[in-house]
């Protein structure tokens, strides 16, 4: 389906109006309060003044998501190959795997900075925590999903249990692999802001998002509060969208999800 | 013809089934007492109600189910052991999704650890053998159903077998598309006259392509009745026309009623 002019201009419309309506309110709040509620352009001016410290910390928090991230994605890979020898192994390992899914980060976090210390060090760890689970269970579920009758055409042709593995289980778990991928990627700059709020105090100069936003929030600096509020969903998006991009490269060609015509 | 000779002029059957009974764990058996041979170049459709253990009856023979009691002996050798020499066609074409056409034809020869060169010439042969070598590039989504099909055909002779067991194949596609596939699928026999074990629930197909139908009656799984099938080879669709198949299949047709009324009496 083609998209009709108005179509694209929609999205601009209807922020326009977000802006116009932000403005609105604030007209109609008393003034001693429009502190709580900063306008657009101040929110644009906190970013002019405090660029450089919103930079350095996206890149600190940026780091600690990629490491966590990446970290997840190669372990969780590994630990979902093993899950899917057997059902044996699942059923040892699944109910672990639950506890530990369902007990809150927040919780976890003090505990691991006190095991570990503050720094980088516990934010790769909490990020790490929060996206290795949606990793494995995707994966796992990936993995031990594979059609019947293609397991079936592998023994016909006397496949070894590696070339099995290899040729047929991986590759048919990738979209379950690539979703849980997508759910990571959105999770992973959380886990590190998470993680910064806590650890990243103690850090010295390697403070990220979650850490600047305690100072402004302890200094009352709503604009620049807003702009790294901006500035973590930029994060995110990035993250998002380097995942799309692996997806596309890797099903494009041959996964319905894919089609042109779908 | 007798099928239980042993002089040494006669050659011994490709296949022999030896008292077959199949059972799911405790329950009643699925198969019970199938003896049955067939000899190089037959073409044996199995018909009957479902419930028969038609399938069954292939997952057997390529050992993918272990048997319960009786043998079954291919070429000599235990269904396991016979791998080389007989492949599947499943009901669905069961193609790797994220492999070319052309990928998808070499893959029992890659994991049997053929060359490339060899792997390569095979795939051309065979897929202009199904009439695809224009599509060898494309990826199985792109395809429809009886192209897909026709796919899975040419990978199942890329190994060259003696004996092709055949689940349904083209089961779900419509009755042009089936038509047409039958008469090619004989064509294709032509250059190699390879056994086949034909899975069907059309009585038209089984005809068209058989030179035995085997009628198999349901709970448990028995050969009812054999119908030898003696229109000559190569059939056409003129085959179709003549008196004698029109003859065949409403004899198999009448059959296949008896036994499904048994099926239902029980």
């Amino acid at each position: 389906m083609k998209k009709s002019r108005i179509d694209k201009f929609l999205p601009v419309f209807s922020t326009a109006s977000i802006i116009g309506l932000w403005y609105l309110v604030r007209a109609i709040m008393p003034e001693e309060q429009h502190f709580l509620l900063p306008a657009p352009h101040q929110i644009l001016q906190a970013f002019h003044d405090k660029g450089p410290a919103l930079w350095a910390a996206a890149l600190n928090t940026g780091r600690g998501a990629l490491l966590g991230f990446s970290s997840a994605v190669l372990l969780s890979f590994l630990l979902a190959l093993f899950l899917s020898l057997s059902p044996r192994i699942r059923a040892s390992f699944y109910p672990h795997l639950m506890v530990l899914q369902m007990t809150p980060i927040i919780i976890l976090a003090p505990i691991l900075i006190l095991w570990v210390g503050a720094g980088l060090k516990s934010v790769v760890i909490i990020t790490f925590l929060i996206c290795f689970f949606p990793m494995v269970v995707n994966t796992t579920q990936g993995l031990v999903s594979t059609d019947a009758n293609l397991v079936d055409f592998f023994r016909m042709c006397n496949a070894s249990k590696r070339q099995e593995i290899l040729w047929l289980r991986v590759p048919a778990a990738l979209p379950y692999f690539f979703t849980g991928l997508r759910i990571a990627a959105t999770l992973a700059p959380i886990g590190a802001i998470v993680g910064d709020l806590y650890a990243g105090n103690a850090a010295g100069g390697q403070g990220g998002l979650g850490f600047l936003t305690i100072v402004y929030s302890s200094q009352f600096q709503m604009g620049a509060l807003f702009a790294t509020a901006l500035v973590s969903c930029a994060l995110g998006f990035v993250f998002v969208g380097v995942v799309l991009v692996f997806s596309w490269l890797g099903l494009r060609k041959w996964h319905e999800s894919y089609r042109k015509d779908a | 013809m007798t099928a239980m000779s042993a002089s040494d002029s006669v050659p011994p059957p490709l296949v022999r089934f030896t008292d077959i009974v199949k059972r799911f764990g405790e329950k009643p058996p699925v198969i019970d007492g199938i003896s049955l041979t067939a000899e190089r170049g037959d073409f044996i459709s199995l018909i009957g109600p479902s419930g028969c253990g038609k399938s069954t009856v292939l997952k057997l023979m390529s050992g993918l189910l272990p048997i319960t009691s009786g043998e079954i002996v291919v070429d000599g050798m235990k269904p396991v052991d016979a791998r080389e020499e007989l492949f599947y066609v499943f009901q669905e074409p069961t193609l790797l999704p994220w492999l070319t056409v052309r990928a998808n034809v070499e893959l029992p020869l890659k994991i049997r650890g053929r060359l490339a060169a060899e792997r390569a010439a095979v795939a051309d042969k065979n897929l202009s053998l199904v009439g695809l070598t224009e599509r060898a590039d494309f990826y199985p989504r792109e395809l429809s159903g009886g192209q897909k099909m026709r796919v899975s055909i040419a990978r199942a002779l890329s190994m060259s077998p003696e004996l092709l067991l055949m689940d349904e194949p083209f089961g779900a596609l419509d009755e042009m598309t089936r038509d047409h596939l039958n008469e090619e699928l004989l064509a294709i026999r032509q250059q190699h006259a390879w056994t086949a074990f034909f899975v069907t629930h059309s009585v038209a197909e089984a005809v068209f392509l058989s030179n035995r139908i085997i009628v198999l009656s349901a709970n448990p799984g028995r050969i009812h009745t054999e119908v030898k099938v003696d229109l000559p080879y190569p059939r056409t669709e003129e085959t179709r026309l003549s008196a004698e198949y029109q003859r065949l299949v409403a004899e198999v047709s009448r059959l296949l009623r008896s036994v499904e009324r048994l099926k239902n009496a029980a």
